[in-house]
């Protein structure tokens, strides 16, 4: 069975920043994995790339076999990816309603697409109370339920979920969890999903990818890594010669 | 008091003109970040297509002499496909170019559709007749009103409540809605860019076409820079209203609309020279209280 995502020795920068160097990591049809690591790491950087939102400039990235370098990211779309972006970019003046509609075009079936939205609903009942809403009036936990509804209503087969617990409060994080592998059950998705901590995602991930410095650090089954030590080695660098001195002068 | 209503009546005629160049142009504004100063010349496209080519001062109609049911689409489909041009071989090839780039590409098609304009009518003005009929009195109580005002308000109403069903109610226009307020997350859920950018320059090529046939029709000539004053008092327009709101690009231009008149009217006869002065003056003054525009807006197509 071949990867549904393969990134193959990715280069990115902005400008002079390298912000990835040499990252390779692959998802099978199936799984969830997670990629983990610091602030500034790169896992947005990494997600974005395979989204087709920002272009690599060496290695290659191949979604289902085939290349999406210098694809625009409406066509990565269409090869049945979705992502969820960092900060969920909601369509804040367009209503609930709507913003699931734009994630339906694609699919270019009407009535499939509501059959979907309603199967959805179904999912997320404080959405469907709020339908006419404009969306930026929802809380943070809804926008992010919205994000991630929105995604799934293009009805891929990888959902890249970018920091769903971004600046929500424990409960929430836990409801969205629930959802996002009851979806995966229900959708049959495979799912890719970057966080900051390991807290959570090493009990649902199958496989752990940590970053640092804009390089893959660690990566293994999620069941390998649950007693955290090799993680919190790779995650900080710790032990590794030479480290800077915290106390240098600023 | 009949004076007043007579110059109120004035003031909306004017405005609505500017209105729908102001839709035009923050239409592209909310999506592209373009400030398309080449839309005024699209009007002046839709002008001269209705006259024949020739460097003879006095134009024979051509387009301009066919029925209106045809006329009016044909002017609209030029102006449309004007526009389309300009972005497949301008503002596509810039897409990840910065706004100031844009606005200066914008100048070039400006200056290039000008000058195309002048090498095949030649530079002198021409007088144009396309409707006797559009300065008819009509008569509401008091108030003489002429016919072209009434049209022009009326196709304004018409085509702004088009433009509002169209960003509501079909698939199209949310997708525009969408890539104004965020382009790139739009893409990620698989809108066409491109494609809605493209409908967004015909929509503008629409609003200017009819532009050219109801200005036309008023001012009865037609000059190569005659968009220009257009699309400058339109900037004008957009910015009152609000950068980036299609409400407010239409308030902004009934503001003009009003303030223009006005001063034409009531301002001492030895100012009137200056009146654009002290409209622009206005214009200031109304940005130093209100930064942001008469609507400030989160969106481009809030509300609309
Ligand atoms: N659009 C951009 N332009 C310039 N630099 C960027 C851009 N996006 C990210 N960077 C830089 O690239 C590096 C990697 O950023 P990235 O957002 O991928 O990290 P991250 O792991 O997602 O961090 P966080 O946990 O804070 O979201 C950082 O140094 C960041 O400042
Ligand atoms: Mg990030």
């Amino acid at each position: 069975m071949g990867a549904l995502v393969e990134v193959d020795g990715i280069h990115v920068r902005y400008g002079d920043l390298v912000a990835l160097r040499d990252v390779s990591l692959s998802v099978a049809e199936g799984e969830v994995v997670c990629i983990i690591g610091p602030n500034g790491a790169g896992k947005s950087t990494a997600l974005t790339a395979i989204a087709g939102g920002v272009a690599p400039y060496a290695g290659d990235i191949r979604v289902g076999g085939v290349s999406v370098l210098g694809l625009r990211p409406e066509q990565v779309a269409r090869l049945g990816l979705s992502l969820v972006p960092e900060g969920r970019h909601i369509f804040g003046t367009l209503t609930v309603e709507e913003n699931l509609r734009i994630g339906g075009y694609i699919q270019g079936d009407r009535a499939a697409a509501k059959a979907d939205m309603e199967r959805l609903l179904a999912l997320f009942p404080r959405l469907a109370e709020r339908l006419r809403y404009p969306a930026g009036r929802l809380s943070g936990g809804e926008q992010q339920m919205l994000a991630v509804a929105r995604a799934v209503m293009t009805r891929p087969r990888l959902l890249l979920v970018d920091e769903p617990s971004l600046g929500l409060a424990p409960r929430i994080i836990d409801q969205i969890y629930e959802i996002l592998l009851d979806l995966r059950q229900r959708a049959a998705l495979t799912l890719l999903i970057n966080e900051q901590s390991s807290n959570r995602i090493l009990k649902h991930a199958d496989r752990i990818y940590v970053l640092r410095g804009g390089r893959v650090q660690l990566e293994g089954p999620a069941a390998d890594l649950r007693d955290g030590e090799a993680i919190r080695h790779a995650y900080f660098g710790f032990g590794e010669a030479p480290v800077a001195p915290l106390d240098a002068p600023a | 008091m009949i004076q007043f209503l007579q110059n109120l009546i004035d003031a909306i005629a004017l405005g609505s003109i500017y209105a729908l160049v102001a839709l035009g142009v923050g239409l592209l504004f909310g999506i592209l970040r373009l400030i398309n100063f080449a839309h005024g010349d699209f009007i002046t496209i839709g002008a001269y297509a209705l006259i024949v080519p020739s460097a003879d001062v006095t134009a024979r109609l051509l387009i301009g002499g066919w029925p209106w049911p045809v006329m009016i689409p044909m002017i609209c489909l030029i102006v449309v496909i004007v526009a389309l041009l300009a972005d497949a071989l301008v503002f596509r090839p810039l897409r990840r170019a910065t706004s100031p780039t844009l606005m200066i590409a914008s100048f070039a098609v400006s200056y290039i559709i000008q000058n195309g304009v002048l090498m095949a009518y030649g530079s002198r003005p021409k007088a144009v007749d396309l409707w006797s009929g559009a300065n008819t009195q009509v008569l509401i109580g008091d108030l003489r009103v002429p016919m072209l005002q009434l049209i022009t308000l009326a196709v304004t109403l018409v085509l702004m409540t088009a433009l509002t069903l169209f960003l509501k109610r079909t698939a199209y226009g949310v997708q525009m809605r969408a890539a104004a307020e965020d382009f790139r997350m739009a893409q990620y859920l698989g809108v066409r860019g491109n494609v809605v950018i493209g409908i967004a320059f015909a929509i503008s090529g629409i609003l200017a076409g009819v532009v050219s046939l109801l200005y036309t029709t008023q001012s009865g000539s037609l000059s190569h820079t005659m968009g220009v004053p257009l699309a400058l008092f339109a900037f004008v327009a957009v910015v009152v209203g609000g950068m980036g709101s299609l409400v407010g690009a239409v308030v902004g231009g009934f503001a003009i609309g009003l303030i223009v008149t006005m001063l034409q009217a009531y301002l001492p006869p030895e100012l009137r020279a200056f009146r654009d002065a002290f409209a622009f003056g206005f214009v200031i003054l109304m940005l130093l209280v209100r930064p942001a525009g008469l609507v400030p807006a989160r969106s481009t197509f809030e509300r609309v």
